[in-house]
């Protein structure tokens, strides 16, 4: 094990495959005078900086990844991902299908988001349940260290467009690494504290927020499980309806707005294939529907807190 | 500037700009505000331009709009408060320093959106060319933006359509971390007008006082001919992107070069040669200036936060 920083795990996951592969390359606005490292290792065409153009880097990306090579897109904070939308929706996501399966796109686009900078809405907006939304793409949203790690290197190493996020607010936070190769799996969830009283199911920074509140619900006699998505699609069914089946309680947890957000789908679920399981409502806590905002304490106030969650659950646990 | 107290006066309206920033990464240094974006060694262009502006004339600014707002009038004390995040800010703490509009100045839409600015001028074009009155509209951009697609978009659409648009371009070498040599063979955008029928000019950015009279020029014709015009004032960036930046992957030799035309230095220098300022008149310039930014700090300092109602007060109209 090792102990490094989320944003030194990225580093470590890009260095390490783009040794592995010769056709991954990785570009960005900045992207390298930000990663001199790679640059250094790696020269000036496969780690390169590029004009303010998010359409045409993301459709750059996803042109050349149907043509053999994997590049790795940077288009730092997610709304600006919205100028990238046609390219990576209508391109990406679609030609593979719509094409007979002629093409693939092995490419990933990385992006910010989340409270924490206080750089407001256009910053700061977590629309990652859009891309869930679009066919043909993958989304993937990590909680630690070890996870931006092994997840950003299957990322690259899967033969479809993935959405890569990274909440803003965990870019300093410490994890231990294993040593060696780690390639997380896309599409499996860990649950991150058992429990048999309550089921917690987030992702990103939340998922520490959801830990923090099973410790305090364990004070009150409350056992809660923790359940980290880690990709938000393909999404984890089986490990979803595990806990809920053994549990009977769900409190679904994000910092993205409620309407048509990824607790709306897993409540979907959760009815559809564990109604039977359930002993209350599945509650949802997430951000409001509104713009982020800048002011450090409505900042901290959008994003669903560990008292909040803890009560919520407890009122689950008690009302039944 | 003909006369000799707008010269004056466009001095000291610069160092206005200069402290407020100065300010800010101060505040920002000792945990008190956000990053932000400055716009230290551009003060001449926003005041050239802006002082050349009549009443009834609108702004679209982007990230490093400081200059643009000062320059027109904006109180810094409600600035400060919304960079801090305070209720008293012009947007009530929504905003933070990245898009800071002040509708009763005229200036609106701003975006942090790079290019965001570009795609709503023409809108706003469009409502002064449809209902009336000799007002324009004058939309702030850097030469990063002029990368996006939408640059030409907005211009096309602008020229086909008729629309009162002063394009400004602020060509400040950089694009956040990317030097603009590295993104566009072309020096500078005004060949990109040209190309799409759009009356040009560049102008020294550093020379407040040339970019007031390129901008006079520039605004008088948009508002006889309602066409759109672009401005492209040449200038510098000389602090980093976004606070903290140690700008260590600045040429030092390019830095050195453009410190030496820090636009504040060539008025004054220009100003004291041509017997138009005292050293007295400086101090008292510095003095003001400073007591400014006190109040400014005290202001927002002692403004509340906003209630946690205000996420959601204006979302919906
Ligand atoms: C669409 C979009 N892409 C990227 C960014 C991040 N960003 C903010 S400012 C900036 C550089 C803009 O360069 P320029 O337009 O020259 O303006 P300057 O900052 O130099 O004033 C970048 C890349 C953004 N805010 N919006
Ligand atoms: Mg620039």
């Amino acid at each position: 094990m090792t102990s490094m920083t989320v944003n030194d795990a990225i580093s470590a996951a890009l260095a390490e495959e783009m040794r592995r592969d010769p056709t991954v390359l990785m570009f960005g606005e900045g992207t390298a005078t930000k990663r001199r490292d790679l640059l250094d290792e790696f020269g000036p065409a496969r780690v390169r900086n590029t004009p303010l153009a998010e359409g045409i880097l993301a459709g750059t990306a996803a042109g050349a990844a149907a043509t053999g090579l994997r590049p790795v897109v940077d288009l730092l904070f997610a709304p600006f991902l919205c100028y990238a939308m046609d390219e990576i929706v209508n391109s990406a996501g679609k030609l593979r299908a719509i094409s007979g399966g002629q093409f693939s796109f092995p490419m990933v686009v990385m992006a910010m988001t989340g409270a924490g900078w206080g750089v407001g809405a256009q910053h700061n907006h977590n629309l990652e349940a859009w891309f869930v939304h679009a066919p043909g793409l993958k989304v993937v949203m990590p909680s630690n260290a070890a996870d931006f790690k092994g997840l950003l290197k299957a990322a690259i190493r899967d033969d479809n467009p993935v959405l890569f996020f990274t909440d803003i607010a965990l870019g300093y936070a410490e994890g231990e690494v294993p040593d060696g190769e780690l390639v997380v799996p896309l599409g499996k969830a860990a649950v991150r504290r058992e429990g048999a009283d309550v089921t917690l199911v987030s992702y990103a920074k939340t998922v520490n927020h959801c830990l923090d509140a099973a410790g305090r619900l364990a004070e009150q006699g409350i056992e809660a499980e923790v359940v980290d998505l880690r990709t938000l699609k393909p999404l984890d069914e089986d490990t979803i309806l595990a806990s809920v089946r053994k549990t009977g309680r769900l409190v679904v947890v994000h910092e993205a707005s409620r309407l048509c957000g990824v607790g709306a789908e897993i409540a979907a679920l959760v009815s559809e294939k564990a109604f039977r399981s359930l002993r209350a409502p599945v509650l949802r806590l997430t951000g409001p529907d509104a713009p982020a905002p800048a002011s450090y304490p409505l900042e901290q106030a959008f994003v669903p807190q560990a008292g909040a969650i803890a009560e919520a659950a407890a009122g689950l646990v008690r009302g039944a | 500037m003909s006369n000799h107290h707008r010269g004056v006066e466009a001095l000291e309206r610069m160092m206005l700009i200069r402290a407020y920033e100065e300010t800010l990464v101060d505040l920002h240094g000792r945990g008190r505000a956000a990053g932000t974006c400055t716009s230290v060694g551009q003060e001449a262009a926003a005041v050239g331009v802006v002082s050349a502006l009549g009443p009834d004339d609108q702004i679209l600014t982007n990230h490093r709009s400081a200059g643009h707002l000062l320059a027109r009038g904006a109180d810094p004390r409600r600035m400060l408060a919304e960079v801090t995040g305070k209720a008293d800010g012009y947007c009530k703490g929504m905003s933070g320093s990245l898009h800071i509009a002040a509708k009763e100045l005229g200036v609106i839409l701003t975006s942090t959106i790079v290019g965001g600015e570009l795609a709503l001028a023409t809108g706003v074009g469009l409502s002064r060319s449809m209902l009336g009155g000799d007002g324009i509209v004058t939309c702030f951009f850097g030469d990063g933006a002029a990368c996006e697609g939408r640059f030409q978009e907005s211009l096309n659409l602008a020229a086909v359509w008729n629309l009162p648009v002063l394009y400004v371009c602020e060509n400040n070498q950089w694009q956040a971390f990317v030097h603009r040599k590295e993104t566009t063979l072309a020096d500078g955008v005004t060949a990109q007008a040209a190309a799409l029928g759009v009356a040009a000019a560049t102008v020294d950015g550093n020379d407040v006082e040339a970019v007031h009279a390129a901008a006079a020029t520039a605004v008088e014709t948009v508002r006889r001919t309602r066409r759109p015009y672009l401005l492209e004032a040449r200038t510098y960036r000389l602090r980093g992107h976004f606070e903290p930046d140690d700008q260590s992957y600045v040429d030092p030799a390019e830095l050195a070069h453009w410190r030496d035309r820090d636009p504040i230095l060539l008025q004054r220098a220009r100003l004291e040669r041509d017997g138009l300022l005292s050293a007295d008149e400086v101090l008292r310039m510095e003095g003001a200036v400073r007591r400014t930014m006190d109040e400014a700090v005290a202001f927002a300092e002692a403004s509340p936060y906003p209630g946690f109602d205000q996420i959601t007060a204006a979302v919906y109209a």
